[in-house]
């Protein structure tokens, strides 16, 4: 029989353990994922006991404590923590979210965190989006005319054709949807994914663009397109409650009927 | 010292930051033919431009009469007569075509009833010189910042812009008092750059994490102030910080001033809205310096909110919960995350918060860096842009939603100045080894640092001294202790302890270099605030009540050698740039 099983040098193995110094009695147990690419060794997953008497109620709270108190090399993006920026995507209890959104507070027992699953992983939690972001290049994210249009005036769009980029511009690209989603880990070179789709959408759904049937076209592809199945991992994982998966239907609808 | 090998880079010019001055810049550079890079610690849509929530100002006149001469009036009057009058002139009559732009570009602003792009009222921003208020701030709902940036974002990859991104701005290499580049850190796999180009745009932003409690992302860090300390070169009215009256208590989180333009109001305990005692015909709409001092009075007199009587309330619960959902959906999200409560019933606990830094690198209008001794002379090579800069048209405080247009403006300005001056792909000098090595040396010192102090304590040492000596309210006593105490955490320094070694996304390294760029910011800030002995927009000395034109109508330039601080003044320009508009004279600034 087959047996599918990881090479042996990408084995998570057992950690480092880091008692709590404190004497707290309020402490959670905090497991983190830490891969060194410069050290020739195995992943690893590190244990934290950490006080949460001095800690905010975030998951990136948590993992500020640890570097700043406990481990200083524990290594992940971070940077607005207030759920704008994006940085701090990562897989906590399971489920694909920013870190500084998510209130540890709704998990019981130990806290696992993990790097967005199926990328690359450049250290610790820290994973690499280039992929992602090539294709986000590739949709063309920028308006277009068909002919120059006078530069001195605004372009008038409609309120009701404005509510139509609701739900679509407000994406973060933080890619907690494109790494929750099947078809993406199997097809993450050639399908498109649900942050990529959805920012492909948004620039279709604009009145002001010219170039609409152009855009679909460019979509209009087994592998960019129809490799989503409707898993709807997408929209379930989304932080800021967007819902790609309704996009890309959008999409495959439009083209149906186009 | 360990060897480390350099790759190198000849660009035309070279931005370093990505967030909207610096992808402003980078649009107009690429789109002139110019040979691009873009260098950014962080990928350009996760920069803190992404935070900026209520809009950008620019008098469109789309709800109603304006005109860029009152907005001129307003930003002079909201800087307490400390901005420069000509890059004011500039801002203001250059916004309307910058707006019009981003709207070109695809940003998806809200929209009036007949299709026009949305403006909201936004404190200090008036009608007919101070007359009554106007809705000029033009808005993508409470997300104006991320509508922006990414827009930007999506048009340099369209000019083809070259980005290198998550790679860590070490220092500017300079040659006999010019810019010739910058030495870099690849993040991603641990390499060293060296990138030469003619002219270097420093777009890094502000420095708010020198405090501990800010609306600042992590990464505000003022990596390009710090490297322009490094380099010999001054800093300007680093004193005047902002604090903005709305950060959500306890967290820190930006509350836009557009829940206030569009009618919010705050309280204090007693169920008073204070703020018509302060500002009586601006009210709530006052400028931020002015309503974060009100705030602090409230809250130091007793009459603040909660078991501390540390906050005040901010209220829209009687707005129609369609408007909120329709004009500040952002908002809503980031109270119902953080402090789990329903704006449209509940009130926002707030707390003024350090927000923005009116000072920074001084330039001229057309973005180029100016030298020091009150000269006008510019440093060739170098230009500043965005939060980064002091041109200044915010001089001691900075309107709401002035901040967004002036990187639009400027990052465009100084585009089009590098175009005047640079020939496309003309051949680049030598850099003497010496000035690499020098700031690899102190790369490798700190990489390698094996003392006992952490540098998560020292950051901390030092924002929570900045937080304690330096905050709304200032007196000589406490700036004194403040020049004082935070000398220290620098001194600390010279027993760093940075735990990995590695060259690979080492955070640990990379926090260690930003609190170097940080004390040195927080030293300047410090001395800057102690040797201004009056009261200024968001400098305020309890112990020098008034605005002193006499002896301070000036800026604060500071040198930090890495050890001291010197002091120096520059004048402000009172004269406007052409003869559209008329100097606006100092008077009595009443709100």
């Amino acid at each position: 029989m087959v047996q599918f099983n990881l090479p042996k040098n990408s084995k998570i193995l057992k950690g480092k353990y880091f008692k709590d110094k404190t004497g707290s009695s309020n402490l959670k147990v905090v497991h983190v994922y830490r891969w060194d690419p410069t050290k020739n060794e195995n992943p690893r997953e590190d244990t934290f006991e950490v006080d949460l008497n001095s800690c905010g109620n975030k998951v990136l709270d948590i993992l500020n404590k640890i570097k700043n108190e406990i481990d200083s090399t524990l290594t992940f993006r971070r940077s607005c923590a207030h759920g704008v920026c994006g940085s701090c995507a990562m897989n906590v209890d399971g489920i694909n979210t920013l870190s500084c959104m998510k209130s540890h507070k709704d998990i019981k027992g130990d806290l696992r965190i993990f790097p967005l699953p199926h990328l690359k992983v450049v250290k610790d939690l820290v994973a690499d989006l280039s992929t992602l972001y090539k294709q986000y290049e590739s949709i063309e994210p920028w308006l277009k005319f068909k002919k120059s249009t006078s530069k001195k005036n605004e372009i008038s769009q409609s309120k009701e054709n404005r509510e139509k980029l609701d739900g679509l511009y407000e994406c973060i690209m933080c890619a907690c949807c494109s790494t929750s989603c099947p078809s993406y880990w199997w097809n993450g070179e050639s399908y498109l994914g649900p942050a990529v789709l959805l920012q492909a959408y948004r620039w279709i759904s604009d009145s002001r663009d010219e170039e609409k049937k152009e855009r679909l076209k460019m979509v209009a592809d087994k592998l960019k397109l129809y490799r989503c199945h409707t898993i709807m991992n997408c929209t379930s994982s989304c932080p800021k409650g967007l819902n790609p998966a309704k996009a890309i239907g959008s999409i495959k609808k439009m083209l149906a009927t186009s | 010292m360990s060897t480390y090998k350099i790759i190198d880079h000849e660009y035309d010019v070279l931005v370093v930051g990505a967030g909207g001055a610096g992808l402003r810049a980078a649009v107009g550079l690429s789109e002139s033919g110019l040979k691009t890079a873009c260098v950014s610690k962080v990928f350009p849509t996760r920069s803190h431009t992404a935070a900026a929530q209520g809009g950008i100002s620019a008098a469109l006149g789309n709800a109603g009469e304006d005109d860029w001469r009152w907005h001129m009036y307003d930003t002079v009057k909201g800087s307490d007569w400390l901005g420069d009058q000509d890059c004011i002139e500039y801002l203001c009559k250059e916004a309307p075509q910058a707006v019009i732009e981003l709207e070109h570009y695809g940003v998806p602003f809200s929209r009036t009833k007949d299709g026009k792009i949305y403006q909201r009222a936004f404190g200090g921003m008036t009608k007919n010189y101070g007359n009554e208020p106007i809705q000029r701030t033009c808005a993508a709902a409470d997300r104006t910042g991320h509508a922006i940036l990414h827009t930007l974002y999506g048009q340099a990859l369209k000019h083809k812009t070259e980005f290198f991104i998550e790679y860590f701005a070490l220092d500017l290499l300079m040659k006999n008092g010019e810019c010739k580049g910058v030495l870099a850190w690849n993040l991603n796999d641990g390499t060293i750059h060296r990138f030469r180009s003619h002219i270097t745009i420093l777009a890094t932003g502000g420095y708010g994490k020198i405090y501990y409690s800010a609306t600042a992302a992590h990464t505000c860090t003022g990596d390009g102030n710090g490297m322009v300390l490094r380099a010999g070169l001054p800093l300007q009215d680093m004193e005047f910080v902002q604090f903005h009256p709305t950060g959500l208590y306890g967290i820190g989180c930006l509350i836009s001033e557009a829940v206030r333009g569009e009618g919010g109001f705050l309280l204090n305990s007693k169920g008073e809205r204070f703020m018509e005692k302060y500002a009586p015909t601006a009210k709530d709409l006052a400028s931020r310096d002015v309503v974060s001092r009100s705030m602090a009075i409230e809250i130091n007199e007793g009459r603040g909110i909660g078991e501390n009587k540390d906050h005040l309330h901010l209220h829209i619960d009687h707005i129609d919960p369609k408007i909120i959902e329709n004009r500040l959906p952002g908002i809503s999200e980031s109270v119902e995350t953080f402090v789990h409560r329903d704006v449209t019933k509940e009130a926002i606990p707030v707390v003024p918060t350090v927000h923005y830094n009116m000072g920074g690198i001084p330039t001229n209008y057309k973005a180029e860096v100016l030298t020091s001794n009150g000269s006008e002379k510019t440093v060739p090579g170098l230009m500043a842009i965005g939060e980064a800069a002091c041109v200044s048209v915010h001089g001691a405080n900075r309107l709401g939603s002035n901040s967004l247009i002036d990187l639009v403006v400027f990052g465009k300005a100084a585009a089009r100045r590098a175009t005047e001056i640079v020939k496309p792909n003309s051949p680049h000098e030598e850099i003497s080894k010496n000035e690499t090595d020098k700031s690899l040396s102190r790369f490798d010192k700190l990489r390698n640092g094996n003392g006992s102090n952490k540098t998560s304590e020292l950051r901390l040492s030092m924002q929570k001294t900045m937080q304690s000596k330096c905050a709304v309210f200032r007196t000589e006593k406490t700036l004194k202790e403040g020049t004082k105490e935070i000398k220290k955490p620098l001194v600390g320094m010279d027993s760093v302890c940075v735990k990995d070694k590695s060259l690979v996304f080492n955070t640990d390294l990379m926090e260690t270099l930003e609190f170097d760029n940080l004390i040195r910011q927080a030293i300047t800030t410090m001395e800057s605030a102690f040797h201004r002995k009056e009261s200024r927009g968001a400098h305020a000395r309890e112990d020098f009540p008034k605005r002193d034109d006499e002896n301070y109508m000036k800026h604060t330039l500071s040198w930090h050698d890495g050890k001291e601080v010197k002091i120096n003044y520059r004048a402000v320009n009172l004269s406007t740039l052409t003869n559209d508009v008329q100097t606006f004279p100092p008077k009595e600034r009443v709100y």
